[in-house]
């Protein structure tokens, strides 16, 4: 990511559900579940399916970020939109779901944000410009970064398969 | 160094002596579960072999489960027609744990997997449902994962990057009380942790309040260990495990069953003194935000749902109908229940359960998911408050994000539906 916008700030524990309300979980598909990204929050979701939201546009949350459900378009979703999440921390399945998607979801533990802000994730840092402040970021288990680098984790598997059986 | 029942679990299921946590490791699947997700799932296994030279085949379709219980029978047309691929694929591919809609074997996917055996001690267990975590009360390594991490498994037969996790031992000394059932223990334990207390870690439960619980308790109280952010819950196999898994669940064959070193290493204790517990009940609009019942008895409530993965078994089903045998259901409020398979609705209407609940002015509804995630069977009016023994309260949970929902036992549903505000158990009959 080079640099973006804050365009929402959320507290902690944003479950699956406010990202993604179960009544549309039986839309799958991640070129149709971008429409029903936090469809409870209606002044957001508006935006976004405006197209006044530029994409790489950054949500900053709190702790605990995608509790709940294992639901994959919850993460799907927010990919569509090509949005960066920066959260405090993520519950597990949603942060296993992000990197299988190849959705970038950055952990900085202290990162500091109000809306409007321009942040920038720069290696093993997330700067502030408008207040001109720096966040260190804490790095995936290089197990994961291995999905994140082979493009998601279905190259990551197809290559395996093919490793495996030759 | 000793090793806590899941390192355990672990190392023999990638054979090797030892495991510290923290090591990364890619266990065999015993048992891969899905539901109406699976149409995710195989849309997912499909891609993964586009470009390639293979047929798409699953790794073993004896090894993968699939039941149906979301949105049963299908709400919507779109539903359906996700049904019908899975069940066209369920077909193709020969998978034989299939659980369709059908009152002769349907029912939810985590009553479906102890009720039918599918699930053993030892076992790794995945499933594309957070609550996948409930088969840790067979002393199975049991956790929730998304659709593509599902469609990975289906090709190769095991899970990829598995970090060992630390472990959270919680003690349960005691005997609960009267009126005081295990989803009181588990919403205490969420409370004190937080909703993120254990995240990436393992609850494994032990004490006397434990060795007394039927597997039916148990499996409520790991169903729930994710809402503290668990990757999963564990009991360790005991008497009971083998009397369920033999008598309940008709399994024959040898079992394996092992316990944590006595040196095991745990990140954190909890003791929990079972005897002083009080009837919990998790408020609006986390499931941490854990009260004794009493702090919000009198908060009138308009629909009360009984059922669910959590609770909707045959000995909370026989709580409700003991409590409202004879009674009614107060005018200003509405009960819906929903045991969790059919073999527990048939068994609950043999013994004349059901037909006192209705008797008593419920509705009883076919085993699903029913309301829990705000799809149908039960939506909520603007501004209501929903009195659940399900296991989630997020902000728009049931479906509407202007209604309330506070998470309890069947028994405080069961004296709630009574009187219509939010009652303790232990005041009623």
């Amino acid at each position: 990511m080079a640099r973006g916008k804050v365009v929402l700030t959320l507290g902690d524990d944003v479950s699956t559900d406010i990202i993604y309300p179960g009544r549309f979980m039986a839309t799958v598909l991640p070129t149709e579940t971008p429409q029903f990204a936090f469809a409870d929050h209606a002044e957001f979701n508006g935006r976004l399916k405006s197209g006044a939201i530029p994409r790489g546009s950054v949500l900053v949350a709190g702790n605990n970020f995608g509790c709940g459900s294992s639901r994959e378009q919850a993460a799907s979703c927010l990919k569509g939109h090509d949005l960066v999440v920066v959260a405090r921390n993520v519950a597990r399945i949603f942060l296993q779901n992000a990197i299988n998607l190849g959705f970038n979801v950055v952990i900085c533990p202290t990162i500091e944000a109000g809306e409007g802000d321009e942040l920038e994730v720069a290696g093993e840092a997330v700067i502030n410009h408008t207040t001109g402040t720096s966040f260190p970021t804490q790095p995936l288990p290089k197990a994961r970064q291995a999905i994140i680098d082979a493009g998601g984790l279905i190259p990551y598997t197809r290559r395996l398969m093919i490793e495996r059986s030759a | 160094m000793g090793m806590t029942y899941i390192q355990k679990l672990l190392a023999r299921a990638v054979g090797q002596p030892d495991l510290r946590v923290g090591d990364v490791v890619e266990p065999r699947v015993d048992l891969a579960m899905s539901h109406e997700n699976g149409a995710l799932v195989l849309n997912q296994f499909r891609e993964i072999f586009k470009g390639t030279d293979r047929e798409a085949r699953v790794w073993d379709p004896s090894r993968i489960a699939i039941i149906f219980d979301h949105r049963v029978p299908a709400e919507s047309s779109k539903t359906a027609s996700n049904q019908k691929k899975v069940r066209e694929f369920v077909e193709a591919q020969g998978i034989t744990k299939f659980h369709d809609i059908r009152g002769d074997g349907g029912g939810i996917c985590h009553q479906i997997l102890p009720e039918n055996g599918y699930v053993r001690p030892g076992a790794v267990v995945v499933g594309t449902d957070s609550h996948t975590t409930t088969h840790g009360a067979l002393g199975a390594f049991a956790f929730g994962i998304g659709a593509t991490e599902m469609a990975s498994v289906w090709t190769l037969g095991s899970i990829l990057n598995v970090e060992v996790p630390a472990t959270i031992r919680v003690n349960v000394s005691g005997r609960l009380a009267k009126g005081v059932y295990p989803k009181d223990v588990i919403l205490h334990l969420i409370g004190r942790l937080t909703a993120e207390g254990a995240n990436f870690k393992v609850i494994e439960f032990h004490g006397e309040a434990i060795r007394a619980m039927a597997t039916s308790g148990r499996l409520v109280l790991c169903n729930m260990t994710v809402e503290a952010g668990a990757t999963g819950g564990v009991v360790p196999p005991d008497e009971e495990t083998v009397r369920y898994l033999r008598e309940e669940a008709g399994v024959t064959g040898d079992l394996d069953l092992f316990g944590p070193d006595a040196d095991a290493v745990y990140e954190r204790v909890v003791e929990i003194d079972g005897s002083a517990l009080a009837p919990q009940i998790a408020c609006p609009h986390t499931v941490d935000n854990v009260k004794p019942v009493g702090e919000v008895a009198g908060t009138r409530v308009h629909q009360i749902v009984i059922g669910s993965c959590t609770n909707g078994r045959l000995d909370d089903i026989e709580v409700a109908a003991r409590t409202l045998h004879g009674k009614k259901v107060a005018r200003s409020t509405r009960l819906l229940v929903f045991p969790a398979s059919w073999r527990i609705y048939s068994e609950a209407m043999r013994r004349g359960y059901l037909q006192q609940l209705v008797d008593a002015g419920a509705v009883v509804c076919n085993p699903g998911c029913g309301p829990c995630l705000g799809v149908h069977q039960g939506a909520l009016g603007d501004g209501e408050t929903a009195l659940a023994t399900t296991n989630r309260n997020f902000k728009g949970r049931m479906g509407n994000p202007t209604s309330e929902v506070y998470l309890c036992s069947p028994a405080v549903a069961a004296a709630s539906a009574i009187s219509g505000v939010i009652s303790d158990p232990r005041g009623v009959n």
